[in-house]
C-alpha cells in the first residue's frame, strides 16, 4: 500500500473513528452532568433573554476593543480564511460531500438538486496564504506577549500547529512544491487526520461548545442581573 | 538478413535512409530530454552497434502491450526499433510454436549469455508454486529465474510486469507478483502503462543500445525522461482546472467544452506518464481528450484505489457503519462519565 492510499483508506477510517467517537464522549459527558442549583431570588425571570450573549460576543466589549483590535481582526481573518479554504475549494467539497453521503443516503447535490459553490484555486492559494499569515502573526504575539506566554500552555500550541499544518500542506500540494504531487497530496490529508485526532481532546472542541457555552452563560447573566 | 549483424546494416538491407534514421534519432534524442548534441552521438553508435539478442516472455497478460506496440501506425519509430534489435522469442509474433519456439528460446539464451536483453510482459503467478500460468509445463516463475541469469537487463512491460496490475488486484488469486519483486540481483527497468506508449518502449532500448546503460530511473524504476512529469501537469485541460470549470457529467455543457475531469474521477494529478505530451494512435489523442478521465494506469495497484469514476479527494474509508459504531460508542461512554460525576457530586453534596 503507498502512502496515498493509506492517508485515504485506513489512517483516514481511525481518524473518523477517533473523531466522532471523542466529540460525542466529551459533548454528552459534559452535556449531562448536574448543573449546580442556584437558590438565589433570580433578578430577571426571563432569562431566555440572555441568549442575546450568543450575537454580542461577537464584537468585542467596548472596552477593550481598541487595545485588542489586532488580535480580533487576525483571529477573524484566520477563522474566516479557515472557513473559506474548506468549503469553498472544490476538491475539498467532494470530500465532504463524499463523507456525509453514508448520513444522507446518497449525493446531497443530486438529492436535493442544490449545488454549493466553489472558487478556483488561485483565490483559495491566495486565502490560504492570508490565513497562515494571519497564524503566524497570533502565534508570534502569543510568545512576545509575557502574558499570553505565561497562561499558554501545550494544548495551544499544538492546536495551532495541528490547524496550521493542513493550509501549509495543502498550499504546498496545490503549487507542487517540494515533492511529487502524491506525496504532497499524502502529508496533507494526514495532516488532516491529525486535527481530526487532536480534535476530540483540545481547545479545539470550541468549535463544538462555543455557542452553547455563550448561551449558558447569558441566561445566567440575565437570570443574576448582570450586564450583557 | 544477417540476424546478429549491426543496426546500421539492418536498416540499409530494409531500405531505411540515413536521412529516416537521422529523424528519428532526433525525436527519441528529444523525448528524452537528451541534449542536442545527443542525437548525433546515438545515430553513430546505433548503426555500429551489435542488434542485441531479445527475449521476450509474456505471463499473466492480456496481449494487449504487444498489440501496443505492433499496432502503431506503420512506419514509425516502434516498427523501426524492430529492425535494431534480434527479437529472438516472443510467442505472439512467433511463426513457430510448441517445441520449436521453447526450442528457439532455449538457444537464444544460451548463444547470448550474459548478453540478451529480457522483456517480460504479464506479471508472475506465484500461487500454488507457479502452477496458475506454465508455459509448455515450465512455471512462469522458473521460466523468469532461468531467463534472468544470463540477461544483461530486464526491461518489464506494461504495469502487470512492472507492479502486478490486473492480475494482482484484490484478492489477488494467483499470487501475482511483478518482475522486479522476483528478480533483486538484475537491473529491472519498469516500463509502466496498461498498455505502455510504444514510443516509452522503444526509447528505453535505444538508450541501452546508444550508451550501454540503462535511462535515469525515478523511485518505482520508470525512466524519468518519460515519467518524470504528472499527466495533470501536461493536459490540456489544466487550465480549466486551475479555473475552476470542471464537467459534472460526461454529457454536460462543461464536457462539451472540454473542462477539466477531476470532479469525474480524472486520477491525472497522481498519475506519472508521457500521454498527455506523446499521446496515441500517432500522436492523434489521448484519453482526456476523447472525453475520459486518466484512470492512472501506469501507477502501481491502479485498479484497487477506490474506484475510476470516483473523485480523487473522495476518502476510501470504508462506509457508515464503523463511524455509527464509533458515535454510539462515544455517547455510551459520555453518558457513562456524566453518570460517575452526577454520584460524585451527590456523594459530595452528602458529605457536606
Amino acid at each position: 500500500m503507498d502512502l496515498l492510499s493509506f492517508a485515504r483508506g485506513p489512517a483516514l477510517q481511525y481518524a473518523l473513528i477517533v473523531f466522532v467517537f471523542g466529540v460525542l464522549w466529551r459533548l454528552i459527558g459534559v452535556f449531562l452532568l448536574a448543573t449546580k442549583p442556584d437558590y438565589s431570588e433570580p433578578r430577571n425571570r426571563a432569562s431566555w433573554k440572555g441568549l442575546r450573549l450568543i450575537a454580542l460576543r461577537f464584537w468585542p466589549r467596548r472596552e477593550f476593543a481598541a487595545r485588542n483590535a489586532a488580535t480580533h481582526a487576525l483571529g477573524y481573518v484566520f477563522h474566516v480564511g479557515f472557513f473559506v479554504v474548506l468549503l469553498f475549494y472544490l476538491p475539498h467539497l467532494l470530500f465532504l460531500e463524499d463523507l456525509f453521503k453514508p448520513l444522507f443516503g446518497g449525493n446531497l447535490v443530486q438529492l436535493t438538486g442544490m449545488s454549493w459553490p466553489y472558487v478556483s484555486g488561485g483565490v483559495i492559494m491566495m486565502t490560504g496564504a492570508v490565513t497562515v499569515a494571519a497564524l503566524v502573526a497570533l502565534l508570534v504575539h502569543r510568545i512576545a506577549s509575557p502574558v499570553k506566554r505565561l497562561i499558554s500552555n501545550f494544548d495551544d500550541y499544538f492546536s495551532w500547529l495541528v490547524t496550521t499544518a493542513p493550509l501549509v500542506t495543502g498550499m504546498l500540494a496545490f503549487a507542487h512544491l517540494g515533492a511529487p504531487y502524491q506525496t504532497l497530496l499524502s502529508v496533507h490529508i494526514l495532516s488532516v487526520e491529525l486535527l481530526l485526532v487532536w480534535f476530540p481532546f483540545g481547545k479545539l472542541m470550541h468549535s463544538f461548545t462555543i455557542f452553547v457555552v455563550r448561551g449558558v452563560t447569558g441566561m445566567s447573566f440575565e437570570r443574576k442581573g448582570a450586564a450583557l | 538478413m544477417d540476424l546478429h549483424g549491426t543496426v546500421g546494416e539492418a536498416l540499409k538491407q530494409q531500405g531505411i535512409s540515413r536521412r529516416a534514421f537521422l529523424k528519428f534519432c532526433t525525436a527519441l534524442a528529444s523525448m528524452m530530454a537528451l541534449p542536442p548534441q545527443a542525437a548525433a552521438a546515438m545515430a553513430q553508435a546505433l548503426a555500429k552497434a551489435r542488434r542485441p539478442s531479445v527475449i521476450w516472455l509474456p505471463f499473466q497478460e492480456c496481449t494487449g502491450c504487444t498489440e501496443s506496440l505492433t499496432r502503431s501506425n506503420s512506419p514509425t519509430v516502434e516498427n523501426m526499433i524492430f529492425n535494431m534489435i534480434s527479437l529472438d522469442y516472443h510467442e505472439t509474433l512467433f511463426a513457430a510454436a510448441g517445441d520449436a519456439a521453447e526450442a528457439a528460446r532455449e538457444k537464444a539464451m544460451k548463444d547470448n549469455f550474459g548478453k540478451y536483453l529480457l522483456l517480460v510482459d504479464g506479471s508472475v503467478a506465484t500461487g500454488l508454486d507457479g502452477a496458475y500460468s506454465c508455459i509448455g509445463g515450465v512455471s512462469n516463475v522458473q521460466m523468469l529465474e532461468e531467463a534472468a541469469k544470463g540477461a544483461a537487463a530486464i526491461v518489464a512491460i506494461g504495469t502487470c510486469a512492472a507492479f502486478g496490475g490486473l492480475p494482482k488486484a484484490s484478492p489477488n488469486p494467483t499470487g501475482a507478483a511483478p518482475v522486479a519483486a522476483l528478480v533483486r540481483d538484475k537491473p529491472v527497468i519498469n516500463v509502466s502503462g496498461c498498455p505502455p506508449i510504444p514510443v516509452v518502449i522503444t526509447g528505453v532500448l535505444v538508450h541501452y543500445l546508444t550508451f550501454g546503460s540503462l535511462p535515469e530511473l525515478d523511485e518505482l524504476g520508470r525512466p524519468k525522461a518519460f515519467y518524470g512529469e504528472t499527466i495533470h501537469d501536461r493536459c490540456y485541460r489544466r487550465p480549466f482546472y486551475d479555473q475552476g470549470k470542471f464537467a459534472k457529467t460526461f454529457d454536460d455543457h462543461g464536457a462539451r467544452n472540454g473542462w477539466c475531469l477531476y470532479e469525474l474521477g480524472c486520477k491525472g494529478p497522481v498519475t506519472y506518464n508521457a500521454c498527455a505530451t506523446l499521446k496515441w494512435n500517432g500522436g492523434t489523442s489521448f484519453p482526456i481528450e476523447s472525453g475520459h478521465g486518466c484512470l492512472g494506469c501506469s501507477e502501481p495497484d491502479f485498479w484497487d484505489k477506490g474506484g475510476f469514476y470516483k473523485a480523487l479527494p473522495t476518502g476510501n474509508w470504508g462506509g457508515g457503519k464503523t463511524l455509527a459504531a464509533a458515535a454510539a460508542a462515544g455517547v455510551a461512554i459520555g453518558a457513562a462519565a456524566a453518570a460517575l460525576a452526577r454520584k460524585r457530586q451527590a456523594d459530595i453534596a452528602k458529605e457536606k
